[in-house]
Order: structure tokens, then C-alpha cells, then sequence
């Protein structure tokens, strides 16, 4: 194996210094474009720059594809409402490809390169972990739209907030007195084999000790896996319900495989509708998920009771009543998370406004701003529902719902009560130093 | 689940990743094995066999069957024209030198996966089976169509064994492997042949995808896996041994099979990658693999 034909020969093309102090002048006289500098004398009518952390590629895409809709419609709505402290809002959306390195890097370059004024956007808890250090350390107020129990544990730092979705902790706890009442007592759980999996991994089990159930058996499955079939002998024979909770590209394949498994002759299924998020319930093979239940954050499909502020959030995002995009039924939303996104950008404003926020210099203003808040209530601006928040840990808590597979959709059968999801904090962020 | 259903259910799943794997690795043994390149880009070829298998059902109506069976026959054909150009393009050029290939393959791999992330999206996309019979066995129920696999699989591999040995362009690719140098002088084009096994390996692995593609969706990243499997079963088996290559296929698949469903995936993956440690320490050149001349 020799170079013949001198592909390695790295000396023939050695960079010389001149070519290198060419390079660097070129970069320097970048940096100092007129455009980078644009706004630097002109503050008050700057936009407010929102730097969105986004899953465009990797296993999250078809969160991190609706998660922009639906941050585009808010944004849009803010804006013609007059913006935020009379400025208008810019979104700068960087992909993250759904990986913790990346999303530490994409946290890094909107601090020094793109200089926002918060970071946002965050769904997969395992980004979340990843980059969390990177906020704060440069002192970036970092909200996510995460579900994770990881912000309200207070492991993370004082810059990171979830004000729009309730934790998984909370989830579980108020949604386990219906699980253990009217599916089963012997209960199997599968779930991701990272971060968001191991809340459900932890915080079931004694939620459904505290109702007279149990979970008999726990199977972890990685989130990049594409086929399921041989976990499911691992499901014992005495299991009632099965509590299921898979993320990534082939969440449709679980469930298929699942299907093909047991057949109608199934255990109860309780699920998170995380394993078929974005995934047409009506897709063929999955006939038997009819009586299945699922938990939903805010219900796919138009509901009869749907308020005034539901309807018109859905009309703003673009569904349809059936939770697709308008004008292509097939490209079903995440709907049960991205409402997330929607309030989160409504506290932001409301918390930047108190804190009357100028620029950067104001972040620390804008954290004790954000933690001095403690409800949010029902409407136009938080169409899933009233919400109270804990300024110590970072976290919202909202109502749950339960639905039901019944004749192609999924209908809410029960929604629980905030205080049902309470849980005593298990820290404090406020002791912490800005 | 008593242990005999239990075995059963692991040995199904373990022929289907073996049926596949088999596809998918003999193309790689067969472009090495006759050009000595290692073809880095060979996962993303798979993965263009499955997301042409989606574009070509969803743009055909009717049945599901239509759809499938038009992909089975198109998606191998069209990706085997790119990699007829990526040879043209590339590796000819390159005089296929096999340090320079490899690093030439890694940049084909990228533009592959980026090219399909920018035409056609980071979702997973579902293609509808040919069929959805569901087989009830007293203990559980198994997919119709993953059993199907393992019969396409085996008939295409005794197609290929067939033509290898039987035909006068198998014998031709023979000479090649045996000699290239020899083989041109005794006026064989050996730069033709190249080019049709660089095809047909990217063709193997096309086809594979488009079968495994109803169980498991068309997505930009699915390549990485099979590469890495392939990988395996190669180095097993002994490169370009077509024997070698489905001997250990079944090996790596059955033993992966049983592993998973007995103990746990990662344990499989372990075992796999120290078996071709062994394999690399105790005889190098694979399980049925010459010693190179």
C-alpha cells in the first residue's frame, strides 16, 4: 500500500505565510462588516434576539420541525401585538442535530457569535443536560421546553427554566391514581434508555406504590433502536398494563411491532403519546390500539370543550382537528409538546417586561423576573390551561390529559388538577449566585 | 414466556437481521474482494435504497404490492446508476488506490447523507408493506412479511452465487479478483468490470433496504448500522468469500438475535465486535478468506 500517486503528500500544497496572513485579514475585515454591527447604537429599536436551539436533524426532527411552526406563529403573534417592551422579537434558529456536544457548541456560538438575549427551544432532556453548563457559563438565560424532571431536580444551574411544560416527576404523580384505578395493578414499563426515560424509570414505580400497584418489570430500550421485537418476551405474562414511552425516528415501528406481537389478545396499554408523536394514529397496523390510553400535554385532536384561546392557538399554529398541518393530513403535529413552545415565549415576555430588559447587561434581571412569577393563568397567551410556577426550581405545573383511542381519534376522558402533580422541590436555585 | 417460544421468537429475529445482513455484506465483500476498495459509502447506498423505496411507493397508487414491487426493481437500479457515476467520478480517478479510497469513500458517505437530508428531510418515513398478514403462533404473533424477507433474501443470494459461478461475467469478475493485472492482459476490461461490481455491490445493498424498509422506515441516518455490521460479517467471514460472507451473516445475525432477546442488545453488540478481535488476532484472513497473494 503505497502513496504513488502522492494523495498524502501534505507538502505540496504547505501553506505559506503569506497565505495565512491573507486568511487572517480577510476573517478581520469580516468581523468588522458593517453588518455585525448594525444595532450597537441603536438599542431601543433593536429587535430582541431569541436564540432558538433547534432539533432539525438526529432522532428529535419532527419535534424540532414543529417546535419552529409553532415558535413561528407565537413569535408572530408577539410581534403583532407591538413585540416586547415595544421591540420587535427575532428568532435565530440553530440545528443541534439532537445531540448534547452539538447543543453545548450551539449554546456557545449564540453567546459569543450570534449574541442573543436568551437561549430557547431545548426538547430532548439529554441536549438539555449537555448544554446547560454552556448557559451557565455565559450567564444566558437558557429556556427549554423539555418535559424532563432535570430542570425542577435543581441538578442543572440558576440560568435554566421550563415555564411552559409540566416535568415528568409531576406528570406521573398526578396521572398514576388513574393508571392504578381503571387500567391495572401490575403494571410493565418500556421506556428510552437516556435521561427522559430514566424519570419514568424513577418516578413511576413509587407513584403507583402510593396507589396499591406495582411495576413488575422495567425495559429500558435504546432511543436509536429500530426494531423492538425481541424486548417484548422480556414483558411477563401477568402484566396488566403496559406503560409505554419510546421517542425518536421509529416510534411507529414500536408500536407496530407491538401490535404484531399480541395482536387484540393484548394487556391495557397506557401510554405517552410520545411513542407515536407525529405519527398518524390511523396508520395501518395499529387497529389494535383502539382502547388503548394515552397521556397527552395538550390533546391532538379537537376536543368539544376546546376554549376560545385553544381554538385560536390551533388556527395560529396550523393544525387541523385532527392535529395535522392544514392542507396535508399526513404530516401529523407534536402537538401534546409544543404548546410548550407557545407559553414559553409568552413568559419570556411577560418576565422580560417586568423586569423592564434592555439588552444582555439586564439577563440577571430577567432570571430573578422570571422566578419572582407564579401563575399563569387560562387564555389567548397559555391555551393549554392554567399553570402555577415555583420560582425555586424553575418549573411549571399544569393539568394532564388522559385520552382514549376510540374510533380513529383520541378523545380526553380525564384531565387532572395542578395540585395533583405538587411535589415538595428537592432544591432551591434562588440560594444560588447570579 | 417458556423457553422453547422464547427460542423460537429470538431465532425469527435473528434469521431476518441474519437475511438482510447477508445482502448487505456480501456487496461490500464483492466490491472489495474484486477492486481491494473499501467501500466506506456502502451504508449510505443502503440508505438510498430505502429512501427511494418510500419515494417510489408514495408516487404509485393503488395497492401497497404495486408500489413495493416497483421499488424492489427501480430503487437497486437507480442507486446502482450513482454509484456507476460515483466510480466514474471517483474511485477511477483515484486509480482506485487503496488508502486514497477510503478517505475518498468517507466523503461519499457524507455528500450521500447530506444530500438526502437536504431532499428528503430528517424524518422517519413509514413505506406500507406488499402485505400485513399477521402469523398467530400459540405464544405470540409474528409478522408475514418479516418471514417473507428471509425467502427473498435466500433466493437473491443463490441469484448472485449463480451468476458468480455460472456465468461468463461471474467468471470474468473472478479473473479480475484472481488477477487483475493478468486478467487485462488476457483482454479482459478490467476497469469495466470495476465499475459493474461497484454497482452491483451498491445494488446488493439497495435491494436489502428496500426489503427491510416496511419494518423498519426510511430514514437519512439508517445507513450507520448496517455499515458497521457489515463490517463485521466481512472481517468474519474473510473478504471477498461469498461463502464466508453468509456463513458469518447467519452467525452474527443469529447469535444477535439470540443474545438481544435472552440477555440484552448491547451484549450482542459486544460479543460481535470481540468475535472479530478474535478473528483479527487468530486468522486474519477471515473464516473461509485466503491469505492474500
Amino acid at each position: 500500500m503505497t502513496d504513488k500517486n502522492g494523495f498524502f503528500d501534505l507538502s505540496r500544497s504547505a501553506l505559506t505565510r503569506r497565505t495565512a496572513l491573507k486568511g487572517l485579514a480577510a476573517g478581520a475585515g469580516l468581523a468588522v462588516a458593517p453588518g455585525f454591527v448594525r444595532y450597537s447604537q441603536a438599542q431601543s429599536s433593536a429587535p430582541i434576539k431569541i436564540g432558538f436551539q433547534s432539533h432539525r436533524t438526529g432522532i428529535g426532527a419532527a419535534y424540532g420541525r414543529w417546535y419552529e411552526k409553532t415558535t413561528a406563529a407565537a413569535v408572530k403573534a408577539i410581534n403583532d401585538a407591538g413585540g416586547i417592551n415595544g421591540r420587535q422579537v427575532e428568532v435565530i434558529i440553530e440545528d443541534d442535530g439532537t445531540d448534547p456536544g452539538r447543543g453545548a457548541e450551539v449554546v456557545g456560538k449564540f453567546a459569543s457569535q450570534h449574541k442573543t438575549d436568551i437561549v430557547y427551544g431545548t426538547l430532548f432532556s439529554h441536549v438539555v443536560i449537555g448544554s446547560a453548563p454552556a448557559a451557565g457559563e455565559a450567564k444566558m438565560p437558557y429556556f427549554v421546553v423539555s418535559e424532563g424532571h432535570h430542570v425542577a431536580s435543581t441538578k442543572l444551574n440558576r440560568y435554566v427554566f421550563q415555564p411552559g411544560i409540566t416535568d415528568v416527576k409531576s406528570q406521573i404523580q398526578s396521572m398514576a391514581p388513574w393508571i392504578a384505578a381503571n387500567a391495572g395493578k401490575k403494571v410493565t414499563q418500556i421506556f428510552p434508555d437516556f435521561a427522559f426515560g430514566y424519570d419514568h424509570r424513577d418516578y413511576l414505580p413509587p407513584a403507583l406504590k402510593a396507589q396499591g400497584a406495582e411495576v413488575i418489570a422495567q425495559i429500558a430500550i435504546p432511543p436509536t433502536e429500530s426494531s423492538f421485537t425481541k424486548y417484548f418476551p422480556q414483558i411477563p405474562a401477568e402484566t396488566e398494563v403496559i406503560y409505554h414511552v419510546m421517542v425518536g425516528p421509529a416510534v411507529l415501528t414500536f408500536v407496530k411491532e407491538l401490535g404484531e406481537f399480541y395482536g387484540s389478545n393484548r394487556p391495557q396499554l397506557f401510554g405517552f403519546i410520545d411513542s407515536l408523536e407525529a405519527t398518524d394514529i390511523n396508520s395501518p397496523g395499529l387497529e389494535f390500539l383502539d382502547g388503548s390510553h394515552f397521556w397527552e400535554g395538550s390533546p391532538r385532536y379537537a376536543q368539544p370543550d376546546d376554549s376560545p384561546a385553544q381554538k385560536a392557538y390551533r388556527a395560529a399554529v396550523g393544525i387541523d382537528d385532527n392535529g395535522a398541518a392544514v392542507g396535508d393530513p399526513k404530516d401529523v403535529s407534536t402537538a401534546a409538546h409544543m404548546f410548550g413552545c407557545w407559553e414559553t415565549l409568552y413568559v419570556v415576555k411577560k418576565a422580560m417586561e417586568d423586569a423592564g430588559y434592555k439588552g444582555p447587561e439586564d439577563r440577571a434581571k430577567l432570571v430573578e423576573a422570571t422566578e419572582a412569577l407564579t401563575e399563569f393563568a387560562d387564555g389567548p397567551e397559555h391555551p393549554q390551561g392554567p399553570k402555577t410556577f415555583n420560582g425555586k426550581i424553575h418549573q411549571c405545573f399544569g393539568i394532564q390529559n388522559i385520552s382514549k383511542v376510540e374510533g380513529g381519534r383520541l378523545n380526553v376522558v380525564h384531565k387532572t388538577k395542578i395540585e395533583d402533580g405538587l411535589y415538595e422541590p428537592e432544591g432551591d436555585y434562588t440560594t444560588q449566585a447570579l | 414466556m417458556h423457553f422453547g417460544p422464547h427460542l423460537l421468537l429470538a431465532a425469527l429475529e435473528g434469521l431476518v437481521t441474519s437475511a438482510v445482513l447477508a445482502l448487505t455484506a456480501l456487496g461490500l465483500s464483492l466490491v472489495f474482494g474484486v477492486m481491494r476498495v473499501v467501500n466506506v459509502a456502502h451504508g449510505e447506498f443502503f440508505m438510498l435504497g430505502a429512501v427511494l423505496a418510500w419515494a417510489i411507493s408514495t408516487a404509485i397508487s393503488g395497492h401497497p404490492a404495486l408500489g413495493f414491487l416497483a421499488a424492489l426493481v427501480l430503487a437497486p437500479l437507480i442507486v446502482g446508476l450513482i454509484a456507476l457515476v460515483a466510480e466514474r467520478l471517483v474511485l477511477r480517478r483515484l486509480n482506485y488506490n487503496p488508502e486514497a479510497t477510503i478517505v475518498a469513500t468517507i466523503g461519499m458517505l457524507y455528500i450521500i447523507q447530506q444530500l438526502a437530508l437536504t431532499f428528503y428531510g430528517p424524518e422517519a418515513r413509514p413505506v406500507e408493506p406488499p402485505f400485513s398478514y399477521r402469523i398467530l403462533l400459540p405464544w405470540f404473533g409474528y409478522s408475514g412479511y418479516k418471514l417473507s424477507i428471509i425467502a427473498a433474501s435466500a433466493l437473491l443470494l443463490v441469484a448472485t452465487w449463480l451468476v458468480l459461478t455460472r456465468t461468463k461475467i461471474g467468471l470474468i469478475m473472478r479473473a479480475t479478483q484472481y488477477d487483475s493485472e493478468t486478467a487485462q492482459a488476457f483482454g479482459i476490461p478490467v476497469t469495466k468490470v470495476y465499475a459493474g461490481v461497484f454497482a452491483l455491490g451498491a445494488m446488493l445493498a439497495a435491494v436489502a433496504a428496500v426489503l427491510i424498509v416496511p419494518i423498519s422506515q426510511a430514514h437519512y441516518l439508517m445507513g450507520q448500522d448496517p455499515l458497521l455490521l457489515s463490517f463485521i460479517v466481512v472481517i468474519i467471514g474473510g473478504l471477498g468469500s461469498l461463502r464466508g460472507t453468509v456463513v458469518a451473516a447467519v452467525l452474527i445475525g443469529l447469535s444477535d438475535g439470540i443474545i438481544s432477546v435472552f440477555f440484552s442488545p448491547t451484549l450482542a453488540k459486544i460479543i460481535a465486535t470481540l468475535l472479530v478481535a478474535m478473528v483479527l488476532v487468530f486468522r486474519p484472513q477471515g473464516l473461509f478468506g485466503t491469505t492474500s497473494r
